[in-house]
């Protein structure tokens, strides 16, 4: 068993390495037509650079790297000229339709927002590299590869851990669970994935050419970095469901919400908008609400609903409903883990992944009221930037009280949807916890969260007087919730926070906790009297 | 300002400490040598197998104390001057107070065994043992334990998480042969055994033999048998650690002797949580309950007494829950591990033999007295009402499902458990559905 074990390890970091090898991989040769046409389907209207690049670049073969980088410091000098001669003709005055002109020359390449739209087309169509000629096997031996030395790492679990029971041992004690080396290892190594993903995709063209062959099969278009990460994403929490479901085999409740939230994320958020595409629908995931899915008001995704008749409309009106009425209707017989732990994307991967390294939560009363004040600001931001979003919209102002709405929808795009809830939310499992971003950063659960505090019939009751202040409760929940804190006063959890992961409930030595919808007597019970005892009541 | 000084930063003290301080604003001083702020003894087997830290171990944050305006002390207390309410500390200093609380816990009992002061012969109490545990672990291979008990299966799990190999020696015929009913005791022997613990019955520990080093490196049982061993625990229960103050003129027996008002003989100094030990328990129980809820109700109560509103001990139902390896515990009222005179019992197996539920009722009355639960969670106000309001032992049944208390989408057993009772008894009753209103009305 061990001996399994072993291997899968090895053919796990096997496939890994051929992952991060094909990065390196390849040669990009740029040929005239290629080039002629990445021109037009950008509309670059630079003389400058289209005579720049015409002697530096086509013809030529490149690494990714090099490719890329020749591109953006062409398009940075190019852009200087131009601006130069701006410069030049704004003080002379007087030549506005010139000046105009020169401008459309312009290409903006910052880093953070259009650089990788720039360059990943030309470096897409001009890639050759054993990848590109072998998209089958380099899936193998990419994903196949992972996953299969993923899951003979696991399964021997089974037998190695001994009887089915809590499985806790030594996550303070080993370096990849207790933000030693090997959990930093792993923070960098998924920091550096999103900022790929999120920022470089230019660099991740092999591993993206690997998932081809799935994507050409699912919806019939080649394999964009959003497709690959989508597949990424679905294979893991496949391997680290079926952890679950080792370590967790005696708790039916976390067999079954383990269950339900892999299936959510496999047919909701990949296999159904992947068909709808297939069908010319749009890319639709029906369980992705606003202000989650920040990006449902706008103009684009509006009109590309509109555009796609009945189909379409109903995805625009289910989408709006989901938000004002499903969430909270639901939240309140339910209480928020319906969607955070259940069914959302993000927490799948947080409750699944993320699970071995959710003991690393800050429980401090200090991180508390960071939490409080940083969540409902997302909150704030998001609903103010899809308040804009809308105003221009419906009026036609690009401005609002003298902001750009666009300006505005990249900074939360950048910050909030890149930064926070990818390199951060998940870069930062191993020495953050599991759910930074559910937990900080969502303006979902932040809404969801207001609605299970004041208004549902979720709590997770305590048992009376029988906690014994072990810490087992509050060290395992995920949300930082210090559980204990309530527990050993008899008290009942009612946290917006709570995402109902049923953990707490699941590693307590004394039966103390169980997550419950129940009718509101005795809901918030502030001054609860330990029972136990008779007479002393406290003021 | 008056001064309360309490010797103990455990659970008792520290309640007692919390709440004097909800009550009033007098000084407080908490003194312990142990460590320099309050933790949860009953994790330590956690920090251990590194489920936990022990900074997760602490029910407060570090400021807490402070900002409550609790003072802490880290000393030892050498004697207590009851003339001139003054302490003598080990740090030479002497601290004086008005009112002084005792809650110093316990120590493991040892029987005047040859060999138990060699080196990796020891309990596991404090932090200190486990401290000295950890420094023995490296070079264990196998451990013996001596005394079937609660700490001594928790020291074997932890021994076995280390892949340590474990030998577990009880002097009943079956595990907490004290406590447990035969068929709990059996079903959970098999349990621990399950999990590769050597486990033997009917068998006490001799004497402890040292190698050049002075540690152990074996011990001989009662039936003369050697087994080779680098570590011995002793976990053949606690006793009240007053050693200290044997010398003075506060009066103990076993542990410091109180009243229902957790008083001691000697005006304003009180005891509470595992050293106090009452003349008379004021509602029939063990005059010595060394248990982690006893030592909280006791220092909920005491403090009402110190903010003047004098309040006796009066504990309720007894309850109490352990957990062996994977399986539970909870317990409400009283299920003795033999039947008392008045009482008939029923007993309720599930077939893989992991999961039970034992109620115990007056013969005459059918009146529940007790419930043992392995396996199944319960509710303690479900369960305290029941055993307080008199509830019989039908009514408990067919309302099994108001104190189920495990996790949703557990299987439930009420269906099979009154089956079987309603074959061995010829009743007819049936499962009632699980109802809110009963389960929060308050009588
Ligand atoms: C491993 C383990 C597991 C347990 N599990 C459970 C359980 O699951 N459920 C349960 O109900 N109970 C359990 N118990 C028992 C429970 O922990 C005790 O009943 C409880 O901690 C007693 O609390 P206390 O406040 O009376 O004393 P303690 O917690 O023992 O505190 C006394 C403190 O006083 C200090 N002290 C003593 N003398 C002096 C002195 N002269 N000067 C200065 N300081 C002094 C000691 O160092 C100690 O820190 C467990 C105990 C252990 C050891
Ligand atoms: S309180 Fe419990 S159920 Fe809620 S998030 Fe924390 S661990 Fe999960
Ligand atoms: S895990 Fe259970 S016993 Fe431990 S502190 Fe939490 S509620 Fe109390």
């Amino acid at each position: 068993m061990k001996f399994i074990k072993n291997i899968g390890l090895v053919v796990c970091i096997i496939g890994f390495s051929f992952f991060v090898g094909s990065i390196f991989v390849g040669e990009y040769q740029v040929s005239e037509e290629k080039f002629n046409s990445w021109i037009n389907n950008k509309g670059i209207k630079s003389e400058i650079f289209i005579a720049d690049a015409n002697s530096q670049i086509v013809g030529k073969t490149f690494s990714s790297f090099k490719l890329s980088s020749k591109l953006i410091e062409l398009a940075e000098k190019s852009s200087e000229a131009h601006q130069v001669n701006i410069q030049k003709w704004q003080t002379e005055g007087g030549q506005d339709e010139k000046i105009n002109k020169e401008w459309s020359k312009v290409i903006w390449v910052d880093w953070s927002k259009v650089h990788k739209d720039f360059t990943f087309p030309l470096l897409q169509e001009t890639v050759n590299s054993p990848v590109n000629n072998n998209q089958w096997l380099a899936f193998f031996l990419t994903f196949g590869l992972a996953i299969i030395g993923g899951l003979l790492y696991i399964i021997p679990d089974f037998i190695l851990l001994g009887p089915a029971g809590i499985k806790n041992n030594a996550l303070f004690q080993h370096s990849a669970t207790n933000r030693g080396w090997g959990g930093m290892l792993v923070a960098a190594f998924f920091i550096s994935f999103y900022f790929l993903l999120y920022f470089f995709s230019d660099f991740l063209i092999n591993p993206i050419l690997a998932t081809n062959p799935i994507s050409l099969a699912l919806s019939g278009n080649p394999a964009s970095q959003w497709f690959m990460y989508g597949l990424i994403y679905c294979s893991v929490m496949t391997v680290f469901a079926v952890k679950m479901y080792v370590k967790y085999r005696h708790n039916l409740y976390q067999v079954i919400r383990t269950t339900v939230v892999w299936f959510f994320q496999i047919a909701f958020a990949f296999l159904i908008p992947e068909m709808l595409v297939r069908f010319n629908q749009p890319w639709y995931d029906f369980k992705n609400a606003w202000p989650l899915n920040y990006t449902f008001f706008f103009d684009w995704n509006i009109n590309s609903l509109l555009d796609s008749g009945n189909l379409g409309l109903f995805m625009l009106v289910w989408g709006i409903l989901l938000t004002i009425v499903v969430i909270p209707v639901m939240v309140y017989f339910l209480g928020k883990r319906w969607y955070c732990s259940w069914v959302c994307g993000c927490g799948g991967l947080a409750e699944t992944l993320g699970d071995p390294y959710r003991h690393l939560s800050d429980k401090s009363l200090k991180a508390w009221k960071f939490e409080r004040y940083i969540i409902h600001l997302v909150l704030v931001f998001a609903t103010v930037m899809t308040g804009a979003t809308l105003y221009t919209y419906f009026s036609g102002a690009t401005t609002v009280l003298g902001i750009q709405t666009a300006s505005l929808q990249s900074w939360y795009g950048f910050w909030i949807g890149s930064i926070f809830a990818g390199v951060i939310g998940t870069g930062f499992y191993p020495l953050m916890g599991n759910r930074v971003w559910c937990r900080f950063g969502c303006p979902l659960a932040a809404y969801l969260g207001l609605v299970q505090k004041f208004k549902s019939r979720f709590r997770i009751t305590t048992n009376g007087g029988q906690c014994i202040s072990c810490g087992n409760c509050s060290t395992y929940c995920e949300m930082g919730i210090d559980v204990r804190a309530y527990a050993q006063k008899g008290q009942n959890i009612v946290r917006s926070s709570c995402v109902g992961c049923g953990v707490c409930s699941a590693v307590c030595p004394r039966g103390v906790l169980k997550l419950e919808n129940a009718p509101d007597i005795d809901r918030v019970n502030d001054n609860p009297i330990l029972i136990g005892k008779e007479e002393v009541k406290l003021k | 300002m008056e001064h309360v000084v309490i010797i103990g930063n455990g659970i008792a003290g520290i309640t007692a400490a919390r709440h004097i301080r909800k009550l009033s604003d007098k000084k407080i001083t908490v003194i312990s040598a142990e460590t320099d702020f309050f933790f949860s003894r009953t994790a330590l087997m956690y920090i251990y197998m590194g489920h936990m830290k022990f900074e997760h171990t602490k029910p407060y944050e570090d400021w807490f104390w402070e900002k409550n305006k609790i003072g802490l002390l880290k000393a030892y207390v050498q004697t207590i001057d009851t003339q001139n309410k003054q302490l003598k500390l080990d740090n030479g200093t002497g601290l004086s107070y008005d009112k002084l609380i005792l809650a110093v816990g316990s120590k493991p009992n040892k029987f005047g065994w040859p060999g138990q002061n060699l080196k990796a012969v020891q309990g596991l109490y404090s932090y200190q043992d486990l401290e000295s545990m950890e420094e023995y672990s490296p070079t264990t291979k196998r451990a013996v334990i001596i005394g079937g008990g609660l700490i001594g299966v928790e020291m074997a799990e932890m021994f076995l998480s280390r892949g340590i190999a474990v030998t577990f020696l009880v002097r009943e015929d079956r595990f907490w042969g004290g406590v447990l009913p035969k068929r709990e005791g059996d079903l959970i022997s098999r349990h621990i055994k399950k999990h590769g613990v050597d486990l033997r019955f009917n068998i006490e520990l001799k004497e402890i033999l040292p190698d050049e080093n002075g540690r152990a490196r074996a011990i001989i049982t009662t039936n003369n048998e050697e087994i080779e061993c680098q570590f011995v625990g002793l976990t053949a229960g606690v006793s009240p650690n007053i050693s200290f103050m044997k010398e003075g003129n506060i009066e103990t027996n076993r542990g410091v002797l109180v009243n229902e008002y957790l008083e001691t003989n000697i005006p304003n100094i009180y005891a509470l949580g595992d050293c106090a030990e009452f003349h008379q328990h004021p509602t029939g129980r063990k005059n010595l309950e060394q248990v982690w809820y006893t030592g909280r109700m006791m220092g909920e109560t005491l403090a009402q007494t110190i903010c003047g509103n004098k309040t006796a001990y009066k504990p309720g139902v007894w309850f109490n829950s352990a957990k062996f390896f994977d399986i539970e515990y909870q317990t409400y009222g009283w299920v003795n591990s033999e039947l008392r005179e008045n009482e008939a019992d029923f007993y309720w197996e599930h077939e893989k033999g992991e999961i039970c539920l034992h109620l115990v009722f007056d013969k005459a009355s059918n009146k529940l007295l007790g419930v043992n639960t392995f396996g199944i969670r319960l509710r303690h106000e479900v369960c305290e009402k029941w055993i307080n309001g008199e509830a019989t032992i039908e009514y408990a049944l067919e309302h099994l499902k108001d104190a189920n208390f495990d996790a949703e989408f557990y299987k439930q057993y009420e269906k099979e458990i009154i089956n079987q009772y309603n074959q061995e008894k010829g009743t007819n009753l049936k499962v009632r559905k699980r109802d809110w209103k009963r389960i929060f009305s308050k009588n």
